[in-house]
C-alpha cells in the first residue's frame, strides 16, 4: 500500500541448526518491540487519515425513539457522522455463531456501550466533540438482568423474535444455550456417598484487559474495495463477518494483522473493524479508529460471570461418589461465544477426577448486561474454581490431606469424561500436584529484617499501614484441565504457505500464514519448525493477511497445535518436492538419493546414515519449491443436546498450583507469597515461551481471586468501573514469584507431541489462590474476587 | 499552538497543536513516534513512560504545552542515550546530580543521531536481523537486550514504558534488589509475561554490568 506507514513487516531471523524446536529460540520481533518500531494497530498512519469515533448508548435497555446528527455533520472537521440508515445493504448484523450483534443500534440497545452512532473527522477531538452533539431520545425498558428476571414469567425478551439453530431446544428464550449431560446414576450413586458436600459459587466478571486497546486503519481501496490493517484474533473470521455488512465480496476487504497488544479471547468478537470501513467506503479516506481504555471496557466481550450450585459424594475411603451440578453463566446482550462457552463449562465441569455418575446442566442467559464471551481458560476457569473448592470441602470433612484426596481421584489415561469421551492421552493430574506440593516452600515471615518489617513485602504494600501484627500464612492447591482446539464438530483447520529458494547465496524459507500472533509466539515457533523441518537457518515469517487460507484462531491454546501443525505439515510436502529436484538434478550421483531416508539439515540433503548428498542452494538453485496446504487434527462431534455424550474434545492440557499467601486479619488484605506451577505441556517447542506463557496466565488467575472484577450495577445493568482506576489489574507488587515445573509427556495424536498451554494456568492459579486464603483464614469464601469486606466480616 | 521541545536529542516543534493534547499524542501523532504505548491514557498503566527533563513520567498525563522547552526522551532514543551515558561515565541527566540535558545539548549539535520528524514520519518497521538463538544486537540499550535475552517481551505493548522506567532505575541504582525492581516497576503494568521475566530482564541488565556499560549487551 502506497501511503501507510508503520504497516506490518516481514520478519527475518537466522538461527543456527540448533535453533529448531525445542531451543529457546528469541522472538523474531523481539527488537523491533524493544526499540518502539513494531508497528501495532494503534500506530498506523496515513497521510490525509481521518479519525474514527464510536457514541455508544448511555442507557442498557431502552427503544431508541429518534437521533438527530446533523448538529454534529455540521461541525468544522467532521466528514461524516452515520447510524443505522446509513448501512448500505440488508446485512445488518454479525456474530461470531449467531449473526445477533447489530453493527449499530437500530430500534433499540440491549446494553450499556452499546455502539448507536459513528462519526469520521480530522482530529480525534474534533470526532469526539461532534459526537456528544449526536442527540438521541431514549425510552428506557425494564431490564433483565439475572436468571430469575431472564425466566421469569413475562419477563422482557432480550431478543424478540429468535431464529437461530439453538432457539429451539433451549427452555426459554433468554437462554442462550443449554447443555445438560447425564451420565450413569447420580441419584443411587448419592445414596452410596458416606459424605455429601455442597457448594453456591460466585465468580465476578473479569475483563481481558489486553494492554493494546482496540485499534485499527482502513484503508478506501481503487476498486470500491477497502483494505483493513488491524489486530485481531482470526483475520477469516473477521472478513466472512465484515464482507457482507459493507455489501463487498470477500476478495474486496484484504485484511493484514497489524501489531497486536495482547487479546485473551477479547479479540474474538468484532470491535471496530466495520465501523473503520463503513467510515473509510463513505470518506474516501483512510480511517484510524483507537479506543481509548475506558471504551475498551464497551468494546469488548468479558467473561461470563458465573453462578455455579454444586453437590459431590464420597465413600469414606476417600472415593468421589457422584456430581451433581448446575452452572448459569451470564451471556450479556448478545451471544457471541456463549453456546462454546456452555459446552466448555459442561463437559469439564468434574475437573480432572474420575466421577461415574453426573446430573450436569450448563446454561447461558441472555440479559441487558455487558455481552460476554471468550475469555482465556473459556468456560473451564469458572468450573474449576467450583469443583476445586468442593475438593477442599470433601477432603476437610473427610479428615484427608487435600492434595492426596485430589490424588485419590485424579483422572489417568483412560479415564472417561462425563461426555462418555476417553482421555486418550498422558493425564498426569496425580503427578502434577505431586510436583508442586514437592517445591520448597518459601520462608515464614518473608517482611522481617533485622531493621523491622519490611513494608513492600507486606498484605498492602507499601500504605505503610501495618507491621505485620495481624499476618497469618496459608497454603492451598488445585489443579484443573483445559480442553485445546475447538470443539463439539468444529471444522478446526488451518492453512500454511511455505515458499523454499535461494536469496542471496542461501537457502532460505518463508513461511505465511494468517496466525493471528498477539504476544504468544507463534512467529518465533514456526521459525523453529521450519527450520527443524527444512534444515535452513534463515527463515522469513510474512506478515499475517487473508492472501493466504484461514490459520484459525489464535484461542483455546490451539495455534500452536494447529497452525504450528499445519506449518510442520507443509514443511513436510515442501521437503519431498526438494528431494524430488535433488533425485532429478542429482539422482545419478549417488544410489542413496533413490534408496536412503533423506533429510534436510544444516543446508545439506542427508541420508539417515549421516552423508551428505547435496547442498540445499544447488537442489534449489534457480528454482523454487511453494506450497500452500491445510491441516487438519482429529474430528470431534457435536454433544448430544438431552445427555451430552460425545467424543467433543481432541486434547487436553492440565496444570496445577500451590499458592502461599499471607492475610491481614485486621486489614481484609491479602498478598500471594508464591504461585508454584506445574503443568505437562506434552512437548515445549519453546521452553523459555512455554514458561512466559505459564507465568502470564497464572498471574490472571491470581488477578480475578483477589482484585478483578467488571461491576455491573444490579439496578441500571450499567458497568461503574471501565478505568484502569477502577478494574486493578495485577502489578509486579501484587506478583508473586511464579516457580514452574514443566513436564513433557508426549500425546502421539499432536504435532511433535505438543499440548496446547495458554488457558490451563489460568484455571487452577483462582482456585489454589482462594484455598490458601480459607487455609490462612478459615473462612468459606465463595466468590471471585475476594475483597476486604469478604475477610474482615465489615 | 506551537509548542518546540527536544526530543531524543533533536529539537522538534509541532504547529496547530490543541490545548489539550497530550505530549504523548504530539509525539506519536505528530512527531512520528509511535514507540510510546497509548494503553490508558489515563495515567494507570505507565505504557507511555517517557523521560521529561531525566524524571519518568506518564506522557499521557503532561499537556504537550508543558514540555515547552524541555528534554523528552523516549523509547525511541533509549540507546543512544544509554550510550551517551556510558560515553559519560553514567551519568546523562540530573537524576544523578548534573546539569539535566547535558547529552541532549552534544545531541542538538549534531554529534548524535537523533530522529528526524521527516524519517520518522516515513519510518517502515525494519526487520530484526538478529542471531537467532542469542539475540544479540548492536546499537540497543543494554536493557533493551536484555529485555529480548531474557523473555521479557511478549505482546510487547507494556515494553517501551517498561525499558524506560527501567533504564531510569539502573541508572540511579546499578544493583537494585528485587524489592526495588517492584517498587520502581509498580506503576506499570504488563498483562501478558506475569512480571517475572521483566524481573529476570532488570537483574541480568544488572549483571551484566550496570547502567554504565552500553552498545553490545555484553
Ligand atoms: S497510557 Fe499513559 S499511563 Fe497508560
Ligand atoms: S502487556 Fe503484553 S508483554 Fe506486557
Amino acid at each position: 500500500m502506497t501511503g501507510v506507514t508503520r504497516t506490518p513487516t516481514h520478519l527475518t531471523q537466522g538461527g543456527t541448526a540448533d535453533a529448531g524446536i525445542g531451543a529457546s529460540t528469541l522472538r523474531p520481533d523481539g527488537t523491533l518491540k524493544v526499540t518502539g518500531e513494531f508497528a501495532y494497530s494503534s500506530d498506523l498512519w496515513h497521510e490525509d487519515m481521518l479519525w474514527g469515533f464510536t457514541l455508544r448508548s448511555t442507557v442498557a435497555h431502552a427503544e431508541i425513539v429518534s437521533i438527530d446528527t446533523s448538529e454534529a455533520l455540521a461541525q468544522p472537521g467532521v466528514y461524516a457522522v452515520l447510524t443505522y440508515d446509513d448501512l448500505p445493504t440488508d446485512v445488518k448484523n454479525y456474530g461470531l455463531e449467531i449473526q445477533d450483534t447489530p453493527v449499530l443500534a437500530h430500534g433499540k440497545v440491549r446494553h450499556h456501550g452499546e455502539p448507536v452512532a459513528l462519526v469520521a473527522a480530522d482530529h480525534p477531538e474534533t470526532a469526539r466533540r461532534a459526537a456528544a452533539k449526536i442527540s438521541i431520545e431514549y425510552r428506557e425498558l425494564p431490564l433483565v438482568t439475572d436468571e430469575e428476571s431472564a425466566t421469569r414469567e413475562g419477563a422482557p425478551l432480550v431478543h424478540e423474535n429468535r431464529t437461530d439453530h439453538h432457539a429451539g431446544h433451549v427452555p426459554h428464550p433468554n437462554i442462550v444455550h443449554r447443555q445438560p449431560i447425564v451420565r450413569g446414576d447420580a441419584e443411587a450413586a448419592a445414596r452410596r456417598a458416606d459424605v455429601i458436600v455442597t457448594g453456591e459459587y460466585v465468580f465476578g466478571m473479569q475483563d481481558q484487559a489486553f494492554l493494546g486497546p482496540e485499534s485499527g486503519l482502513a484503508v478506501p481501496g481503487e476498486d470500491g474495495g477497502v483494505d483493513l490493517y488491524v489486530a485481531t484474533q482470526w483475520l477469516h473470521s473477521d472478513l466472512r463477518q465484515i464482507a457482507p455488512v459493507l455489501g463487498l465480496p470477500e476478495e474486496k476487504v484484504r485484511m493484514t494483522l497489524s501489531g497486536v497488544g495482547g487479546a485473551f479471547g477479547g479479540r474474538e468478537d468484532l470491535s471496530m473493524q466495520i465501523h473503520a470501513c463503513l467510515l473509510a467506503l463513505r470518506t474516501g479516506k483512510p480511517v484510524k479508529i483507537v479506543y481509548n481504555r475506558f471504551e475498551s471496557f464497551f468494546g469488548h466481550v468479558h467473561r461470563h460471570p458465573a453462578k455455579l450450585w454444586y453437590e459431590h459424594g464420597a465413600t469414606k475411603d476417600g472415593k468421589l461418589t457422584h456430581l451433581k451440578c448446575r452452572i448459569v453463566l451470564d451471556g450479556g446482550a448478545y451471544a457471541s461465544a456463549s453456546p462454546a462457552v456452555v459446552g466448555n463449562a459442561s463437559s469439564l465441569s468434574v475437573g480432572p477426577y474420575v466421577v461415574e455418575d453426573v446430573d450436569i446442566e450448563a446454561i447461558a442467559l441472555y440479559s441487558n448486561n455487558p455481552p460476554c464471551g471468550a475469555m482465556r481458560g473459556f468456560g473451564a476457569v469458572q468450573a474449576c474454581f467450583a469443583y476445586e473448592a468442593q475438593m477442599d470441602k470433601l477432603a476437610k470433612k473427610l479428615g484427608m490431606d487435600p492434595v492426596e484426596f485430589r490424588q485419590l481421584n485424579a483422572m489417568e489415561q483412560g479415564t472417561r469424561l462425563p461426555t462418555g469421551q476417553e482421555v486418550d492421552s498422558p493425564a498426569p493430574v496425580a503427578e502434577l500436584l505431586r510436583r508442586v506440593k514437592a517445591m520448597p516452600l518459601p520462608p515464614e515471615n518473608q517482611w522481617v529484617t533485622t531493621e523491622g518489617a519490611d513494608v513492600r513485602a507486606l498484605p498492602g504494600g507499601l500504605s505503610n499501614t501495618t507491621h505485620g501484627e495481624d499476618v497469618v500464612r496459608g497454603v492451598g492447591y488445585a489443579v484443573g484441565i483445559k480442553n485445546v482446539g475447538f470443539s463439539e464438530g468444529f471444522d478446526d483447520y488451518s492453512t500454511a504457505r511455505v515458499r523454499m529458494e535461494v536469496v542471496g547465496g542461501e537457502p532460505v524459507a518463508t513461511v505465511h500464514t494468517a496466525m493471528a500472533e498477539v504476544g504468544q509466539g507463534g512467529v518465533t515457533v514456526h521459525a523453529q519448525i521450519a527450520r527443524t523441518e527444512l534444515g535452513v537457518e534463515q527463515v522469513t515469517i510474512h506478515p499475517a493477511d487473508t492472501q493466504v487460507g484461514s490459520a484459525g484462531s489464535t484461542s483455546a491454546s490451539r495455534q500452536t497445535y494447529v497452525t504450528g501443525g499445519a506449518v510442520k505439515n507443509t514443511c513436510e510436502h515442501v521437503r519431498e518436492k526438494v528431494l524430488e529436484l535433488g533425485r532429478r538434478k542429482f539422482g545419478t550421483h549417488h544410489p542413496a538419493w533413490a534408496t536412503a531416508e533423506l533429510v534436510l539439515e544444516g543446508g545439506k540433503v542427508v541420508t539417515d546414515g549421516g552423508e551428505v548428498l547435496a547442498d540445499l542452494v544447488d537442489v534449489l538453485e534457480g528454482e523454487a519449491v511453494d506450497l500452500e496446504l491445510e491441516w487438519r487434527h482429529r474430528p470431534t462431534e457435536a454433544f448430544d443436546l438431552r445427555t451430552g455424550q460425545g467424543n467433543g474434545h481432541v486434547q487436553y492440557s492440565f496444570a496445577a498450583h500451590r499458592a502461599v499467601v499471607e492475610v491481614d486479619t485486621g486489614l481484609g488484605l491479602v498478598k500471594v507469597i508464591e504461585l508454584a506451577c506445574a503443568q505437562d505441556v506434552g512437548k515445549a517447542l519453546n521452553p523459555l515461551s512455554v514458561v512466559g506463557q505459564i507465568q502470564g496466565g497464572t498471574t490472571q488467575g491470581l488477578g480475578v481471586a483477589v482484585m478483578e472484577e467488571i461491576i455491573v450495577d444490579p439496578k441500571t445493568a450499567k458497568v461503574r468501573n471501565p478505568s484502569f482506576t477502577d478494574y486493578l489489574i495485577p502489578t509486579i507488587l501484587d506478583t508473586p514469584t511464579i516457580p514452574v515445573d514443566v513436564l513433557e509427556l508426549a500425546d502421539e495424536h499432536a504435532p511433535y507431541g505438543l499440548r496446547g498451554i495458554g488457558e490451563a494456568p489460568t484455571l487452577s492459579s483462582t482456585p489454589a489462590v482462594l484455598a490458601a486464603i480459607r487455609n490462612a483464614t478459615g473462612l468459606e469464601l465463595n466468590r471471585t474476587p475476594v475483597r476486604p469486606e469478604h475477610l474482615t466480616g465489615t | 499552538m506551537r509548542v518546540k521541545f527536544t526530543v531524543n536529542g533533536r529539537e522538534q516543534q509541532a504547529d496547530d497543536v490543541w490545548e489539550g493534547e497530550s505530549l504523548l499524542y504530539v509525539l506519536r501523532e505528530r512527531m512520528g513516534l509511535p514507540g510510546s504505548k497509548n494503553a490508558c491514557e489515563q495515567g494507570e498503566c505507565g505504557s507511555c513512560t517517557v523521560r521529561l527533563d531525566g524524571v519518568p513520567v506518564c506522557s499521557c498525563l503532561v499537556a504537550a504545552g508543558q514540555a515547552e522547552g524541555r528534554e523528552v526522551v523516549t523509547v525511541e532514543g533509549l540507546a543512544d542515550f544509554a550510550e551517551q551515558r556510558a560515553r559519560r561515565g553514567g551519568c546523562a541527566t540530573g537524576a544523578c546530580g548534573t546539569a539535566a540535558g547535558t547529552a541532549a545539548g552534544t545531541a542538538s549539535s549534531g554529534t548524535a543521531s537523533g530522529t528526524s520528524l521527516d524519517a520518522a514520519r516515513r519510518r517502515q518497521a525494519k526487520p530484526a536481523g538478529a542471531d537467532g538463538r542469542t539475540g544479540e544486537q548492536a546499537g540497543l540499550a543494554p536493557i533493551q537486550q536484555a529485555f529480548i535475552d531474557a523473555g521479557a517481551v511478549q505482546c510487547g505493548f507494556c515494553t517501551p514504558g517498561l525499558l524506560v522506567a527501567a533504564d531510569e532505575l539502573l541508572e540511579r541504582n546499578a544493583q537494585p534488589s528485587d524489592a526495588d525492581i517492584r517498587e520502581a516497576l509498580s506503576g506499570n503494568l504488563c498483562r501478558c509475561t506475569g512480571y517475572e521475566k521483566i524481573l529476570d530482564a532488570v537483574r541480568l541488565a544488572a549483571a551484566r554490568g550496570d547502567a554504565r556499560t552500553t552498545g553490545t549487551g555484553a
